[in-house]
């Protein structure tokens, strides 16, 4: 399952470890952060509930991007 | 501005002012009773109001174990100046970064807009007409076959076909042509076009996420992540470069002083040991303030982003960066014939050699190609005037690229081209027109041939000279008509190569000729309409579907979308990738020649931080704004 999530994050760089934290959290398979358009998408494991790994996803970015927001 | 630049530019102000006096003080312009002790404390509040979520941020950093980022630079950097004395350039350096953080968020926040209003195609609502009037929905909750209103000035929430109503359509965000387009009844309209004129009901024909315009945008925003190989080397570059960065500012504080004391080399400039020491801390500081890869780490998606956004301005959807750095890369490009170079909407011109009426034959093979989605077969339905009935058709057997067989009426029809009558061992007359020739046979014998032209589009031979302007070598054109109609075309459109007489698997394999043909770092891009060329799109390194609007399959295949069907838009496509790229290079160059020599002056105690941060922000601000030049694509 494929969803594309609206954010808020200030750099470039920031959006690129956004991706790499969001990755790395169990229950996604692949994501992607697009700084331009302000929008990550997030392919989910087999039978994963979206909302609570977008919860995990959120915290691990906080961790690498204090300042970053994502809407779900 | 939004309320966080607005908050930020606040700070600077207010840091600037208190900062302003401070610094005349601290260099003795302004002569004042205070202690230096007093000074000190009194910079840390410009220092802390302009940097405090500096520190904090590379605080969390270091907590979180992602040391390396531009927060901890500048927070090391600044600090250290404080700590060796250097209030006024700590200080400075704090803020004009932050200046330079403001430049950055407002002019890529700017340009994000502007992009995104070239492409403003989706629609808020749809006025969905029921018993009780008409509502206005969401166009999610439209249901196919639904009818809406459409109101003058509001946009077309979804793909369906006008009922009531004629008006003009302005389709510029879908196609880039500012020509209004007139509708009436019984006409498709897509979504994503505004109606400009009069009231139109509008029976859906799709659901919102699979209209057009739901389409489109979700192309346009996937783009954005196909990341090119420029983007791939900076973001690598970045991760490597801030780390390698501090080691040898590291590296310059310490084994700086412990050659020179070793050594004694240059020792006699310096007063002392504690002298030498801090001189080298301070350049260790410039460095790591020049080691910010601001610059290009924003700078370079940013060009692409804008040129994106340029491109599809002007009807050019391109699906990723890494297709918009290939088109710059093109030399050759091979074009399918119909409705590429040619309008596609072929018309019947002749029948001869009929034993029937003409329109009894046509009738028939109508009647024939009644099922097949062909440009050939809508000619033929066209030209036959009577209204296609098909339960009277039946046996129906397509034979690719050579034609079809059916029953109509309980004749055996055999509609197709001089293969299909020699594989059914018919005897054809050949024709003396130049054009598509459409053999039939009814019940097994030949029963007349049918002339179809199609027309060549007017710009088609101003593209091949734009194309050829633009450093494109070589042009093919690929069809699967007659030798004659090939020759025809490529003579009126000026291209000296074509390949006629080609099935439909024959034309990968001919792309793939050509691709063994291409010089290394050359590419092939190939043009085609979407109908029936979808393999070949997706074989070539750059596939163009050109007037693709309504056809997922093209749009799908491709990687260049050209929303209307003027061949030109190929050449454009091309320069403005070839700016973009240009664009891309200058400020790799720019920043990392301006970084190198900064660098180097900084390890030579030549740099100041002033220079230092002057260098950085500077460098950025003019990358970006160098940037924001692909955005401007419309006189290429």
């Amino acid at each position: 399952m494929k969803k594309s999530y609206k954010i808020e994050v200030d750099c470039a760089n920031c959006a690129a470890k956004m991706e790499e934290a969001a990755k790395k959290t169990p229950g996604v398979r692949d994501a992607a952060v697009t700084f331009m358009t302000q929008k990550m998408k997030v392919e989910f494991e087999e039978g994963a509930d979206p909302a609570a790994v977008m919860e995990a996803v959120l915290k691990n970015c906080k961790k690498v991007e204090s300042d970053c927001e994502i809407f779900f | 501005m939004t309320k966080k630049q607005k908050k930020l530019l606040w700070r600077i102000l207010a840091a600037a002012v208190l900062f302003v006096p401070l610094y005349l003080i601290s260099e003795g312009v302004v002569v004042s009773p205070l202690p230096s002790w007093a000074v000190f404390l009194l910079f840390l509040a410009p220092y802390l109001l302009a940097g405090h979520d500096i520190l904090r941020k590379a605080f969390l950093g270091i907590r979180n174990r992602q040391v390396f980022d531009e927060n901890f630079l500048m927070a090391i950097a600044t600090l250290g100046a404080i700590v060796l004395g250097e209030y006024g350039e700590g200080v400075a350096v704090m803020l004009l970064y932050q200046v330079g953080e403001l430049f950055q968020s407002v002019a890529v926040g700017k340009s994000r807009r502007n992009i995104s209003a070239l492409m403003d195609i989706r629609p808020d609502y749809a006025n969905l007409e029921t018993e009780a009037g008409a509502e206005r929905v969401d166009p999610d909750e439209v249901e196919i076959g639904s009818i809406i209103v459409v109101e003058p000035g509001e946009k077309i929430p979804l793909d369906g076909v006008v009922v009531e109503g004629s008006s003009s359509l302005n389709t510029s965000a879908l196609t880039g042509e500012s020509l209004p387009r007139d509708v009436q009844p019984g006409e498709t309209v897509l979504s994503g076009s505004v109606n400009m004129t009069g009231v139109l009901r509008v029976r859906t024909t799709t659901a919102f996420e699979e209209s057009t315009a739901s389409k489109i945008l979700d192309l346009v925003e996937n783009a954005a992540s196909r990341k090119s190989r420029s983007e791939a080397f900076i973001t690598r570059f970045a991760r490597y470069y801030t780390p390698v960065v501090c080691v040898g500012a590291l590296a310059l504080a310490v084994l700086g002083p412990v050659f020179i004391m070793f050594t004694g080399i240059g020792r006699a400039a310096y007063p002392g040991p504690g002298a030498i020491w801090s001189d080298w801390a301070l350049r260790a500081c410039t460095f790591l303030v020049i080691s910010c890869p601001c610059a290009l780490v924003i700078s370079i998606p940013l060009s692409f982003f804008a040129g994106l956004g340029g491109a599809s301005g002007q009807g050019i959807l391109i699906k990723g960066s890494n297709y918009l750095e290939a088109l710059s890369r093109v030399r050759t490009v091979v074009f399918d014939k119909t409705g590429t170079l040619t309008r596609g909407n072929f018309a019947v011109t002749g029948v001869h050699h009929s034993p029937l009426e003409d329109q009894k034959l046509l009738e028939l093979a109508a009647h024939a190609e009644c099922h097949s989605s062909h440009p050939i077969s809508r000619s033929l339905r066209s030209a036959c005037r009577q209204e296609i009935d098909p339960r009277r058709v039946s046996d129906v057997r397509e034979i690719s690229g050579e034609g079809i067989l059916a029953r109509v009426d309980g004749v055996e029809v055999a509609v197709g081209n001089e293969k299909l009558m020699r594989r059914l061992e018919i005897d054809a007359k050949p024709c003396s027109h130049t054009g598509t020739i459409v053999y039939v046979a009814l019940g097994g014998t030949y029963s007349g041939h049918i002339v179809i032209e199609d027309e060549i589009k007017e710009y088609s031979r101003e593209a091949m000279d734009s194309l050829r302007a633009a450093g494109v070598d070589r042009l093919v054109m690929l069809t699967g008509d007659a030798e004659s109609v090939a020759q025809k075309v490529a003579a009126d459109t000026g291209l000296r190569e074509y390949r006629a007489r080609l099935l439909p698997g024959d034309k990968v394999a001919c792309v793939e000729q050509l691709l063994s043909q291409c010089r290394s770092g050359q590419l092939l891009a190939f043009v085609g309409d979407g109908i029936n060329d979808a393999p070949v799109l997706s074989r070539a390194d750059v596939g163009i579907a050109m007037g693709a609007l309504g056809s997922d399959a093209a749009i799908e295949a491709a990687d260049v979308v050209l929303m209307d069907d003027d061949p030109r838009k190929i050449a454009r496509a091309i320069k403005i990738s070839r700016k973009c790229l240009r664009i891309v290079r200058e400020n790799i160059v720019f920043s990392l020649g301006v970084k190198g020599l900064c660098l180097v002056l900084a390890a030579l105690g030549l740099a100041n931080m002033w220079l230092a941060i002057a260098a950085d922000v500077g460098v950025m601000i003019l990358a970006v704004l160098n940037a924001i030049r692909c955005l401007f694509v419309k006189n290429l």
